[in-house]
């Protein structure tokens, strides 16, 4: 019989996501992806996946999972809440951020996520559902996507193994590289459309993260960017992070799913490397900016790239007895100096850590 | 035409500009160029180069920063321009297209009939007389944006666009035509649908029609577009025009 994590119920928003479908841009075809690369990281690297195996993209509130294998090894990396129920009938609060073995009956239940929009869910191994066109990722607007191209349903999901192997777990101790302070921008390409003092708005304003928001773009609601003349330009290309101003003067910045062309004069474009805090920011989230220059902004992205390296490879073993591997973590504190321990699997943690 | 200029979209692109996109010949050079830079790729050159997008005035070059440079693939790209300004370009591929203008498809024939004073005989023939450029494909998978519309239907978009335009149809609007790949929402002027498909993920590569290909629009009849609408027979480049 096919291992498969049955879902019981979805969640508002489940999707499979990887780090999206590359190469098709010519073709009209969007690249869609996780919105927080950072977060499928360390998913994936947890349950000693590659970097950009699919995992289960969680918006706002997450899955009830039946496990229907021997056993399987997930993480849930993100800030929600997890409760395990046995077959037994025991119930435990299992910490996010590490990996844990289930059994086949678990029950797995993944509440509310406190402070991200998302949080991914990854097994060991991965899931067995054949890519399209190289990728696991779901585009919701195009319908694009294995598992036609939606958010996910109540039904099993195939799993590439039928168990896991006994520990040791994996567990964070260091803070992601997720960066903090205003959301850093490049100004451009279209900034020369807009009124002298739009950027300067842009720059000097605080601004809000709109209800409207979704996987396309996030809705902006602060001052007004003015055009000299039309907010419509011939249609050019667009990347994730492109602030575009439709003529009511509200940008909207592209996330994940943006169309690969677009018709509205862009002013700015936030860097790469900011991208997976601004796809975790919550409607009412408040955000502002600030101007960089392209090399400035390759230069974060890359510091970024080595301190996630740095938060993987210090990824730390738990015995799986529960105790905290005090080696481990005497390790860790010699080369980061951060842990806190406070992640003991045995004690839940209670609700203001989680 | 001035000279290509670049413009910066943060640290993961670049476009490489070369006009407004309202004159057809920087269209030409973003076609060339696109294919210049995917020959390089494949041959090894032009590291960190992520994806291409040819649009209606610029190239789109999306690179990865942790494994190369704007500065150093700006400079490659400048040098593999300048080559490419030199030579001759390659002949397009052509294609034909069947369109069915039967009123079934056209619910928008007789409104542009009336708006431009043609007959609707007229507005079908004038659809179906240029060889139209594939400007750029966007919007949705496969939605290639036609250049080359017979200034007389030139029209803005409706006023009120439709939630669900069917997949095939046949649209103008502004200075362009266009073919709906999926269904999807739509602003365009419906004047016929094409039975064939312009998408398929199955497909290598998944959509047949690529930035600087010719296109014609061939009618057809609704028993022909039945037909081709039963088997839907895979679109091939015209081999003859």
């Amino acid at each position: 019989m096919t291992p498969t994590l049955d879902l019981l119920r979805p969640g508002p928003r489940t999707s499979l996501q990887d780090l999206g479908r590359i190469g098709w841009r010519a073709m009209g075809i969007p690249v869609a992806g996780a919105m927080d690369r950072i977060g499928l990281g360390l998913a994936n690297a947890l349950v000693g996946n590659p970097p950009g195996t699919g995992c289960l993209e969680l918006t706002l509130s997450g899955p009830l999972l039946r496990v229907a294998a021997e056993s399987v090894r997930i993480a849930l990396a993100g800030p929600a809440r997890i409760s395990l129920t046995k077959t037994t009938g025991e119930r435990r609060t299992l910490a996010p951020d590490r990996s844990w073995r289930l059994e086949r009956g678990d029950l797995l239940e993944i509440g509310p996520i406190n402070g991200s929009l998302v949080a991914y869910l990854a097994v060991e191994g991965g899931f067995a559902i054949a890519p399209l066109l190289g990728s696991l990722s779901t585009h919701l607007a195009a319908g694009l996507g294995p598992l036609g191209g939606r958010t996910l349903e109540a039904g099993p999901l195939p799993l590439c193994r039928d168990n896991a192997e006994p520990g040791p777990e994996r567990r964070l101790t260091r803070p992601l590289p997720y960066g903090d302070g205003p959301i850093r921008l490049v100004p451009g390409p279209q900034a020369d459309a807009f009124t002298p003092d739009a950027l300067a708005t842009l720059l000097s304003s605080c601004y809000q993260v709109g209800t409207r928001s979704d996987r396309m773009g996030m809705r902006l609601e602060g001052p007004k960017l003015r055009h000299r003349g039309q907010a419509d330009i011939v249609s050019d290309g667009i990347v994730a992070g492109c602030l575009q101003v439709p003529g009511d003067g509200s940008p909207i910045l592209l996330l994940a799913d943006h169309q690969t062309t677009g018709g509205y004069a862009k002013i700015a474009t936030a860097i790469s490397a900011d991208l997976p805090r601004l796809g975790r920011a919550l409607p009412g989230d408040r955000l502002e900016f600030r101007a960089v220059t392209v090399a400035e902004a390759e230069a974060v992205r890359r510091a970024q790239e080595r301190a996630m390296q740095d938060c993987l490879d210090s990824l730390a073993p738990v015995e799986e007895n529960g105790r905290i591997d005090l080696a481990a973590l005497y390790r860790a504190e010699l080369i980061s100096g951060a842990v806190t321990g406070d992640e003991e699997p045995v004690a839940p943690p209670s609700a203001g850590t989680i | 035409m001035r000279p290509p200029h670049v413009i910066s979209l943060g640290d993961t692109a670049f476009a490489i500009e070369y006009g407004d996109g309202l004159d057809p010949e920087p269209g030409a050079r973003v076609a060339e160029l696109a294919a210049a830079a995917r020959k390089a790729r494949q041959s090894g050159g032009l590291i960190g180069l992520v994806d291409l997008v040819p649009t209606l005035r610029s190239l789109l070059v999306v690179y990865d920063p942790l494994t190369a440079s704007r500065a150093e693939l700006e400079a490659a790209l400048r040098t593999l321009d300048d080559a490419t300004a030199q030579a001759a370009p390659p002949p397009p591929r052509r294609w034909v297209l069947p369109v069915c203008c039967d009123e079934a498809f056209a619910p928008d024939l007789a409104a542009v009939a009336a708006a431009t004073g043609l007959g609707p005989d007229a507005v079908i023939a004038r659809l179906c007389a240029p060889a139209y450029v594939v400007g750029m494909i966007g919007f949705l998978p496969g939605f290639a944006y036609l250049t080359g519309l017979d200034p007389a239907l030139r029209l803005p978009r409706r006023a009120d666009p439709r939630p669900r335009v069917p997949a095939g149809s046949v649209a103008i609007a502004d200075t362009m035509a266009a073919i709906y790949p999926s269904d999807s929402p739509g602003g365009w002027h419906l004047l016929g649908r094409c039975p064939l498909t312009l998408f398929d993920p199955a497909w290598s590569p998944p959509v047949p029609l690529a930035a600087g290909d010719r296109v014609r629009f061939e009618p057809v009849d609704p028993g022909r577009f039945a037909a081709l609408a039963a088997t839907r027979p895979r679109l091939e480049p015209d081999p003859q025009r």
